[in-house]
């Protein structure tokens, strides 16, 4: 399906978004909704990168500010900062960045690993960097954002409410 | 191809299928009674079509086994055989068998195992014992021969009744292997030739451990549109049962791949009444009017005709909340389909342990949600179980007591309120207040029995630990796992109540919610939040006074309310609330209650009722403690379910910690 986007090599779309002056691409078949921000609701107990939840039409739907995600200071919400939503391994959720750019077809030899250091953010939630003209693109790894942490979270709060039961 | 294109009618016969072997096991049960003729027609179609569908479906070994199972229904049904109980309960098992096929197939497992073998030689046994079959026949049923000739010469005519010879001969191929020479001693002249008949006929030669009934099967809806006949090969004959199990499993193996790709999509499905559908229908109807009308004002806006925007938007919030209600109906079923296990379930208790009881089961319509029914069947089961088997006496020592010698169980489902009420009820022993209480005294649970009513001593049987398999005999047994069926039914949101009186039974009481898609809730106020607390967790709200609190040492609060000291929780602190009220007196709190104790929430205030349709924060999130949920409120925003249970859990793990 790719391909049919491109002139024989294999190339993927992807969503270039602004965060604290670099870009960032995601997937484009991930990308299910692109929403202006709007408040969302509060979750105790949650990580400071999870803001909430909001409701898409009728799914309540996480949200996480990128900027917080990979350790960045927390900018005021603007008329430009957006909320992309995500579907990753049929869970959707929600990430807020400074400002969506662009639709850039990424053929699959033009992305190059990342280097070990020099960007602000964790490299575990890359899976590759490309570069347009002068422009450098840092491609996300949507599966690892709201995971893999997340997810042993997720299985340590249910093995203690099993575990409260069973003593129950 | 065609296996493929048949997986995908898979999971309907199997649910016809199951629905079947329902209605066997209800008209056996019914016909161990003493019943008519008529349920024997009834148990026979139900088994006829397993059968058939069975075979359609790629379940040769199925259909041979439900083909002995016919044979012997057959019997019953020309008079040729009486029906009596070691009939009844051989076709019992044979139901319980055919389920656990049925299991087996809905996982890709092979279908035949040793039980089913043995109850396949019995069934066949029974039939040849009394039926004068022709011998050739009766020893090629049983026993299994190194292959097979074949002469099948379809009628003329057979075309038209849909059948295909080759479909036919594509079932046989999965039986061994087969070697098909054509005869064409019939084929007409071209210009004779009507297309539309069937003019060849075929030698089969057919080399594997097939039976004779499972090529049989094969041509069963053919029978009497052809001539056909089945012939053991000349180099006969390797009696060996055990070899029906390797052949039958063999062409199984095959459908696995396909199977699982049908099994995958699990998420379960719903039968519907078509007059729901319609109703619906009709509903959808009548809102596209009201929207057209409403449509209108757009247009055309006009302070003269407010009163018929107003009528429209009534009508609109009429339309919108039978919409909901209909739409939740669909969810709902009968409680039918639990009860229907009790009869069996009771005559086999019953006869294991030598007691008589009659089983009243009364309000089978009663509907409700299939995720609470999916749950509450297990604690039923429990319950009925347990008083059969000590709350209900033996005869002679209920004839001794002067209560008829048959017990009677009664099952009871109706509406009360917004709640589903289940009773079941016995006419037993009843409780044994001194027992429970040397029990309770003996395990720790209470200090004396002094001043306790005897509702209170009823309620320790539900005690996490109080039961113990010792305790069963000496207590009338009732207590056996009896916190499990109590944690069940709260976790559907709802309650169990017991009543009892020594000498005259014991009554279960089961409280249930309609459904778990909607509840009714208070919205309260906590800083800048609103959090929806259900309403049948709340017992009262009260607005203490700065002097009604007591600080215990490590930071706790407690308040008097009624004879009690309840903790309070700030719910602000326990969810980190920005913006709320600190001073007890200028907020409220609320009494909540859940099955392991009362605790007082403090929160700002009460914004108001509503009703809340409970959203999963797991499907997209994680499960949060102290958080059942969330749900949209009316502008649109989240607003978060208080999970009164999770929060009492989270006091006393703070208190001991």
């Amino acid at each position: 399906m790719s391909q049919s986007f491109s002139d024989g090599n294999a190339a993927t779309q992807y969503l270039t978004v602004n965060l604290a002056d670099e870009e960032y691409g995601i997937d484009i078949l991930a990308v299910r909704e692109i929403r202006g921000w709007t408040s969302v609701t509060r979750i105790p107990q949650a990580p400071g990168y999870v803001l909430g939840v909001l409701n898409l039409r009728g799914a309540i739907v996480p949200v996480l500010d990128l900027r917080l995600r990979f350790g960045l200071s927390r900018e005021e919400y603007t008329g430009t900062t957006v909320t992309v939503i995500i579907t990753v391994a049929g869970r959707l959720f929600g990430i807020v960045v400074d400002a969506v750019s662009d639709v850039l077809d990424v053929e699959e030899n033009n992305v190059r690993p990342v280097p070990d250091m020099g960007t602000a953010v964790d490299t575990e939630y890359l899976k590759g960097l490309t570069s347009i003209g002068e422009r450098m693109v840092l491609l996300l790894d949507a599966d690892k954002l709201l995971q893999p942490q997340d997810a042993q979270m997720l299985d340590a709060a249910l093995n203690a409410v099993g575990d409260e039961k069973a003593v129950a | 191809m065609s296996t493929v294109s048949l997986a995908q009618f898979h999971q309907v016969f199997f649910e016809e299928s199951l629905e079947g072997l329902d209605v066997m096991e209800a008209a056996l049960l019914a016909l161990d009674q003493g019943g008519d003729a008529e349920l024997v027609h009834r148990i026979f179609r139900a088994a006829h079509s397993i059968k058939g569908g069975a075979a359609t479906f790629g379940f040769p070994d199925m259909a041979a086994f439900t083909h002995e199972a016919e044979s012997l229904l057959d019997e019953l049904r020309d008079g040729r055989r009486a029906t009596d109980k070691p009939i009844v309960e051989l076709l019992l098992r044979t139901v319980d068998c055919l389920r656990g096929m049925f299991d087996r197939a809905q996982t890709g497992q092979p279908l035949a195992d040793a039980q089913s073998d043995e109850l396949r030689q019995q069934l066949a046994a029974t039939v040849g014992r009394t039926v004068v079959a022709p011998a050739g026949k009766a020893a090629g049923k049983s026993a299994a021969t190194s292959g097979w000739v074949i002469q099948f010469r379809p009628h003329p005519g057979m075309l038209a009744g849909g059948n295909d010879p080759l479909r036919l001969l594509r079932e046989l191929g999965e039986l061994g292997q087969l070697t098909v020479e054509a005869q064409l001693d019939r084929l007409p002249a071209l210009d004779a030739l009507d297309p539309s008949e069937c003019h060849l006929a075929w030698r089969i030669e057919l080399v594997g451990a097939a039976t004779h009934e499972a090529i049989a099967a094969v041509f069963e809806w053919v029978e009497g549109e052809c001539d056909l006949s089945i012939e053991p090969m000349a180099q006969v004959v390797t009696p060996q049962p055990a070899s029906v199990v390797e052949a039958v499993a063999a062409p199984v193996v095959q459908n696995v791949a396909a199977k699982a790709a049908a099994g995958s999509n699990d998420s379960g499905s719903v039968r519907v009444g078509i007059d729901k559908i319609d109703g619906l229908i009709d509903l959808v109807g009548e809102l596209v009017i009201t929207q057209a009308m409403l449509d209108q004002f757009r247009e055309d806006f006009d302070p003269s005709r407010i009163a018929l925007l107003q009528q429209g938007l009534a009508q609109l919030a009429r339309h919108t909340r039978t919409l909901q209600e209909n739409v939740m109906g669909i969810r709902m079923l009968p409680i039918g389909s639990v009860f229907n296990r009790f009869p069996r379930l009771v005559r086999d208790l019953t006869q294991k342990l030598g007691k008589q009881v009659k089983l009243d089961m009364i309000g089978e319509h009663t509907e409700l949600d299939k995720t609470v029914l999916e749950k509450i069947g297990d604690p039923l089961v429990h319950l009925v179980r347990n008083a059969i088997d000590h709350g209900l006496e033996m005869p002679d020592k209920r004839r001794a007591a002067g209560k008829n010698e048959t017990g009677t169980l009664r099952l009871e489902a109706f509406h009360r309120g917004g709640s589903i009420v289940v009773e079941i009820v016995d006419d037993g022993a009843g409780l044994n207040r001194d027992a429970i209480v040397a029990k309770a005294l003996q395990k720790g649970l209470i200090q004396s029995a002094e001043g306790l009513s005897d509702d209170t001593v009823n309620e320790l049987i539900f005690q996490p630990g109080f039961s113990t398999a010792a305790t069963t005999t000496d207590l009338s047994g009732r207590g056996v796992g009896m916190d499990v069926v109590r944690r069940n039914v709260t976790d559907l949101g709802g309650s169990v109540a017991i009543k009892s009186r020594l000498g005259f039974g014991t009554t279960f009481t089961i409280t249930l919610p309609l459904t778990l898609a909607i509840i009714d809730g208070l919205s309260a106020a906590v800083g800048e939040e609103c959090y929806i607390v259900p309403l049948v967790s709340i017992v009262e709200s009260v607005q203490l006074r700065a002097d009604a609190v007591r600080s215990v040492v490590g930071g706790g609060e407690l308040f008097r309310f009624r004879n009690e000291y309840l903790p309070i929780v700030r719910l602000h602190e326990q969810f980190g609330c920005p913006g709320a009220k600190q001073k007890i007196e200028d907020g409220l709190v609320i009494v909540v209650e859940a099955d392991t104790g009362r605790v007082g929430l403090f929160i700002d205030g009460l914004i108001g009722q509503q009703q809340a349709v409970v959203k999963s924060l797991e499907a997209n999130y994680r499960r949060v403690e102290g958080i059942s949920g969330a749900t949209i409120l009316a502008d649109g925003s989240v607003a978060l379910i208080i999970d009164v249970a999770g929060l009492v859990r989270m006091q006393s793990r703070r208190k001991a910690a």
